[in-house]
């Protein structure tokens, strides 16, 4: 049996891609494409009447695949649904890192779902604490109620904004320019910052329009979001392209700290790098942006 | 387990089994797969060796295999076994005989 280490609730999480736990030729080489996580299906991918079938399906793959470095996260059936308990039990049993709430719409959703995790490590023998949460909002209502779901678990790594549901519910659709989402979007960027937690865009859509995605990748990455929840492996490369610091933005970064670390040493508190003003509010940002750079194979200082 | 009423799992997509069983006497196994030749010998015996985890004695098993992993054998089998006997939906001994 694979035993994974365990799971690191804040990691690199560019991409999360999502697929069927009920299809075997999906599932059984999803690590080979390097997205940063997976996330098996066991809701709306699979039909109703196989519902059961996913499970020992996943049960197998968690515990024989050996996926590696790659995260592995299962989206679980809703908290109306007959099927959510027996879904965390499969999860906690395999041994999967975390596992993803649908139509996520206040703490107590999280809370519930955090207790029966507890639950079936106890029943599995699995440290408690270990399986992570990542909340999907995908309601008017989850959104309202985004920073008290932020809040809500010390298992809870992110949240994730799911734009099929979320646009259904406004009675909007799908618009290149993203004002469909852009209230809702900024409304959980803020919850997720407040809260200290990671913050996951939806997924898009049309595998063809390479130019839309391209733009929404650029819109992302400029609201400060994390990753985003992808559908082929196609996607992974652009959005870890884009998602990456540029050239500038590191040799800026390492300049940066360097200066700070000095001029902290030689009691000076405000300089300039590079013609720009630098003081200490500046220097988790450059750190964060070498981080990435560094997890993306961009950076090989010792500076993070 | 005791195999009472006839139950399938699986699909006939690539990758996958589509595993049937029903009751029978003793343990009678058809088995057909598009690698026959150079896994038959391994598909029968991962089939045979679920089937006695889950200390199933008596029943007639069809399996088309469309070049499953062993994993996935596993897993359809024991889910038409579970679900043969109405215990497929919850408190699946994770671990205990499915492993």
């Amino acid at each position: 049996m694979i035993k994974r280490p365990k799971p690191e609730r804040f990691r690199l999480r560019r991409t999360m891609m999502f697929m069927n736990a009920q299809r075997p030729g999906l599932i059984k080489d999803a690590y080979i494409y390097g997205s940063d996580s997976i996330m098996l299906d066991l809701e709306d991918a699979v039909a109703e009447n196989q519902k059961d079938a996913a499970r020992f399906s996943l049960y197998h793959a968690l515990t024989t695949i050996d996926y590696g470095s790659t995260e592995v996260i299962v989206r679980i059936n809703g908290l109306d649904t007959p099927h959510w308990q027996e879904d965390i039990r499969v999860c906690v049993a395999g041994g999967a890192d975390g596992i993803r709430i649908a139509k996520c719409e206040s703490a107590d959703n999280v809370k519930t779902i955090d207790a029966a995790l507890t639950e079936a490590e106890k029943e599995f023998g699995v440290e408690v604490g270990r399986t992570l949460i990542i909340a999907a909002l995908e309601s008017p209502k989850g959104i309202l109620n985004a920073y008290e779901i932020c809040c809500a678990s010390e298992r809870l790594f992110g949240v994730a904004i799911s734009g099929g549901d979320f646009r259904r519910c406004m009675q909007t659709k799908f618009d290149p320019s993203g004002i469909d989402m852009l209230a809702a979007r900024g409304q959980m960027l803020l919850a997720a910052r407040a809260a200290g937690i990671q913050c996951f865009d939806t997924v898009f859509t049309d595998l063809d329009d390479d130019e839309g995605f391209e733009a929404e990748l650029r819109q992302i990455k400029a609201m400060g979001f994390d990753g985003k929840s992808i559908i082929n492996p196609k996607q992974i490369r652009p959005v870890h392209e884009l998602l990456a610091p540029t050239q500038k933005e590191v040799q800026q970064a390492e300049a940066m700290v360097n200066a700070f670390r000095e001029a902290a040493a030689a009691g000076i508190g405000v300089f300039t790098v590079n013609g720009k003003m630098v003081d200490v509010a500046h220097i988790p940002g450059a750190e964060r942006t070498l981080k990435l750079a560094k997890a993306c194979g961009m950076y090989e200082g010792d500076l993070v | 387990m005791e195999i009472l009423k006839s139950a399938t799992a699986g699909t006939l997509e690539s990758s996958d089994a589509l595993v049937t069983v029903e009751p029978g006497e003793g343990i009678e196994l058809e088995l057909s797969s598009s690698v026959i030749n150079q896994y038959g010998r391994q598909i029968r015996a991962t089939i045979l060796e679920t089937l006695d985890r889950l200390q199933v004695q008596n029943a007639r098993v069809t399996v088309v295999d469309k070049g499953a992993l062993d994993c996935t054998l596993k897993a359809r089998v024991e889910c038409a076994v579970f679900r043969s006997c109405g215990k497929s939906a919850s408190n699946i001994p994770w671990g205990g005989v499915i492993r």
